[in-house]
């Protein structure tokens, strides 16, 4: 046999190396819409006030838009803070008179009633959840929704057992709770805050935001049906005026915002001196870290859920993945070749997989940060999938080569871009993690559980993933460190949120 | 991190004809990545969700027959059984001649001639198991002639059965040993590896399989005998392609894949396909790299597309029964 050499051995090697898979037409899927006929979207949405609705005092509405095909599908009431106040003091007289003097296992069984109707209503929900916010129907079918459920049946449990909550202290309601919620999970955020929120006795005053306001609309149909007292739950709509009335207003007792981080800071500053209280939600810049001894295949669908699901709309999104050295290689190969089967399109249809991005101001956002990443030096890579002509898209896209110090590794991006950066030992692995304003979510990939463990005790996140990633769980407490905000949602350490503690 | 197989002199360095034991020197290199059972499970669950309608659903179901190994693997097959089985190879459908034809029959050795002849001029090929399938456990002699008369006899295709035992025990040498020297013996003919998942009792030894088999010179590797249960899995069948995307990746060489057993089903066939569609992409969509062994699944692939050309379901009955 001829011996290879060195530069027939390097041309053979390179060869190999930029082998790439080809995922192109040998065997299309055909479009598999959802059906929408059944779903009726009203012209025209008032706001939900004291168990009715009622046309806004500032006789204003505003459009909202399918991020997907750029039309719209109804108009909306914009609620001043005339609107707001009303809907307070609708939620006080709710609060004062029935709520808060009802016995809590007939308040859990309103919330069950509730919980019931998602379930019974899923696939509606479902598709107004897709049409008005851009996300994959897969999505909303299989995450949204039945976790929207599963919050509002989990708080129902609680609601009579709020004296074993606390380890014999007596948990007491609050009172108004005024909730500001985000675009990126609407109905599973409205049921976020919404559901312990009641289940710990509290009325409420919800505000959607102004881009994916129906399906908490449909929430408050449902909330009607249900025959809940009225003013307990009621819901305005509008944009962060609206949302600004709901935080100032003097007759709410707690505030609870899930938002961008700058929004959050604000609330704070407008909140300090008063006597409510207060949880933020807010942003992160995750890590994602991939060990050499990871199960490498499965750690790229758990890099893909992490920055590609809901197009990387997600606080807790994996935005940055820190790869050890020796694999970094293999992991970009991978994942290369990984982003090319991913489906961009039409949201309805049931084989996408990367949805529309959620508005036409957090596409400009998206496309200046990836623009600030190639001028930074980094390396892009990114499907040369077809974009849809009308509708907001960007296609699934990642870095690599970029600094520590780069925008695109610091600056939270709310799209389906993530950024790429190595580290050589797991000290330096939890220095780069922590190296961020953030701590909201982490992951760890490696096929040694007790690495996981020693990782988990010295990353500064909320919530941390060992071998998967974007797992929620009613039970499980979700919240962040530093500017991703504090307080949790869910589990036993949720519910503090909203009562007050004798003893 | 791929052993390959090195020849020197023209034997096979890893062969123990001389008594050698070379397992020690080479286990350190069977260390395949490790393989997470949840999230395989969790990624193949999700790729069993694509919708497949209409166009999509038609074109996917005829190329399955074309991948198909129509297998017949009983102690109780005769010469009639196989030539019928071969003449559903041929024609799957009388009605609609653009339908087929398989890729393959697979049957006993035995029972070759009689498959070549039925089948001569067809293009359907002749796979024959051998290697004292399914167990395997016979002496390698036994195993290699049992091989070589197969392949007399006119096998175009060979499929083994690994020693599982050997494999459990961590005699990963004896493995690739046996393989190696049955590719020899297959000459011409291609070489399926039968791994039998059902008994391997984990992922991350299906994929330690997966890289003995194509390491040690396997054209194919496959999921199962059929004999054993649990078959084929959408989760095996993702780990197996998976040491097939590596092994490209380092080498350029394309191994093909073989699902068997278990595969009853049209709505399945179209699961697997997306599989692989997903994880090796077009390339493997052709028979020359993907197989489905299965004797039940083509009635029903026909029926399935029978319903899409005229709107009804047609009788079982209505299907030849071979």
């Amino acid at each position: 046999m001829k011996s290879m050499t060195v530069s027939e051995k390097s041309e053979a090697q390179k060869s190999t190396k930029d082998l790439a898979l080809d995922f192109g037409r040998a065997w299309e899927y055909a479009p598999s819409p959802e059906a929408t006929d059944h779903v009726k979207i009203e012209k025209r949405y008032e706001l939900f006030i004291g168990g009715k609705w009622v046309a806004p005092k500032s006789g204003k509405y505003f459009p909202t838009v399918s991020p997907s095909t750029e039309e719209t599908l109804a108009e909306v009431a914009e609620a001043n803070a005339e609107d707001v106040d009303l809907a307070v003091r609708a939620a006080r007289r709710a609060y004062d008179g029935v709520w808060s003097r009802m016995r809590p296992e007939e308040r859990g069984k309103y919330i069950f009633r509730i919980a019931r109707a998602i379930q019974e209503k899923a696939r509606e929900l479902a598709i107004v959840e897709t049409l008005d916010g851009g996300k994959p129907i897969k999505e909303s079918r299989d995450v949204d929704i039945p976790l929207a459920a599963a919050h509002f049946f989990y708080h129902a449990g609680w609601a009579d057992k709020l004296d074993y909550a606390f380890h014999g202290r007596k948990a007491r309601p609050l009172g108004v709770a005024g909730q500001v919620i985000p675009w990126n999970f609407p109905l599973l955020m409205a049921a976020w805050k919404l559901a312990p929120a009641l289940a710990c006795g509290n009325t409420v005053v919800l505000k959607p935001a102004e881009t994916t306001p129906l399906s908490a609309l449909f929430l408050a149909r449902i909330i009607e049906e249900c025959e809940l007292p009225e003013g307990v739950v009621n819901i305005v709509t509008g944009a962060g005026a609206t949302g600004a009335a709901v935080v100032d207003h003097p007759g709410i007792d707690k505030i609870a915002f899930t938002g961008s981080t700058a929004v959050g800071k604000r609330i704070q500053a407008a909140l300090a001196g008063s006597h409510k209280r207060l949880t933020l939600e807010l942003g992160g810049k995750a890590a994602n870290i991939v060990f050499a001894d990871a199960p490498i295949d499965q750690a790229i669908e758990g890099i893909v859920n992490g920055i590609y699901f809901n197009q990387g709309h997600v606080c807790c999104a994996g935005s940055r993945l820190l790869v050890e050295e020796s694999v970094h290689d293999v992991v970009v190969r991978k994942l290369a070749d990984r982003i090319k089967t991913l489906r961009l399109g039409d949201p309805l249809d049931k084989n996408t997989d990367i949805g529309a991005i959620n508005s036409k101001m957090q596409l400009d956002k998206i496309r200046e940060l990836v623009a600030s990443g190639e001028k930074e030096g980094a390396q892009l890579y990114q499907s040369t999938c077809p974009i849809p002509q009308k509708g907001y898209f960007f296609p699934p896209t990642f870095f690599t080569g970029a600094s520590q110090s780069s925008r695109i590794a610091r600056e939270e991006i709310f799209g389906p871009v993530l950024t790429v950066m190595t580290f050589r030992t797991p000290d330096e692995a939890i220095e780069k993690a922590n190296n961020t304003m953030y701590g909201l979510s982490a992951g760890i990939w490696t096929d040694k559980g007790a690495k996981i463990f020693h990782m988990a005790t010295r990353l500064k996140a909320g919530v941390i993933w060992g071998n998967t990633f974007n797992k929620f769980d009613p039970t499980s407490p979700f919240g962040g460190y530093k500017e991703s905000g504090f307080g949790r949602e869910g589990g036993r350490q949720g519910l503090s949120a909203y009562v007050e503690l004798d003893g | 991190m791929y052993l390959r197989r090195v020849k020197s002199n023209g034997h096979d360095s890893l062969a123990r004809a001389n008594g050698d034991s070379v397992s020690r020197a080479y286990t350190p290199l069977f260390a395949p990545p490790p393989v997470d059972q949840v999230a395989v499970e969790e990624r193949v669950a999700s790729l069993a969700k694509r919708s497949l309608k209409k166009g999509a659903k038609v074109a996917g179901l005829k190329l399955s027959i074309r991948m198909m190994d129509l297998t017949t693997l009983e102690g109780k097959d005769t010469p009639g059984k196989v030539r019928a089985l071969c003449n559903k190879a041929m024609h799957p459908l009388d009605s609609d001649p653009s339908l087929g034809p398989c890729a393959a029959i697979c049957v006993y050795p035995n029972m070759v001639k009689v498959a070549k002849e039925a089948l001569r001029g067809s293009g359907v090929f002749v796979a024959s198991v051998a290697t004292a399938f399914p167990s395997g456990l016979s002496p390698i002699e036994i195993k290699l002639d049992d091989v070589r008369r197969a392949v007399d006899f006119g096998a175009d295709e060979i499929d083994m059965v690994i020693d599982r035992g050997a494999m459990l025990m961590g005699d990963y040498a004896k493995v690739f040993d046996e393989i190696a020297r049955t590719k020899d013996a297959c000459g011409k003919a291609h070489l399926k590896v039968i791994l039998e998942t059902g008994e391997l009792g984990s992922y991350d030894m299906v994929r330690k399989a997966s890289e003995i088999g194509i390491a040690a010179g396997g054209d194919f590797i496959k999921t199962s005998t059929g004999k054993v249960q649990p078959a084929a899995t959408l989760g095996v069948t993702l780990v197996m392609l998976e040491t097939i995307r590596d092994h490209y990746y380092a080498t350029g060489r394309k191994i093909g894949m073989k699902p068997a057993g278990g595969v009853r089903t049209a709505k399945q066939a179209l699961q697997y396909l997306v599989v692989v569609k997903e994880t090796l992409g077009d390339a493997w969509l052709d028979p020359d790299l993907f197989r489905f062994g299965a004797s039940a699944l083509l009635n029903d692939v026909l029926m399935q597309l029978e319903k899409e050309r005229t709107g009804n379901y047609q009788a079982a009955e209505d299907f030849s029964k071979d």
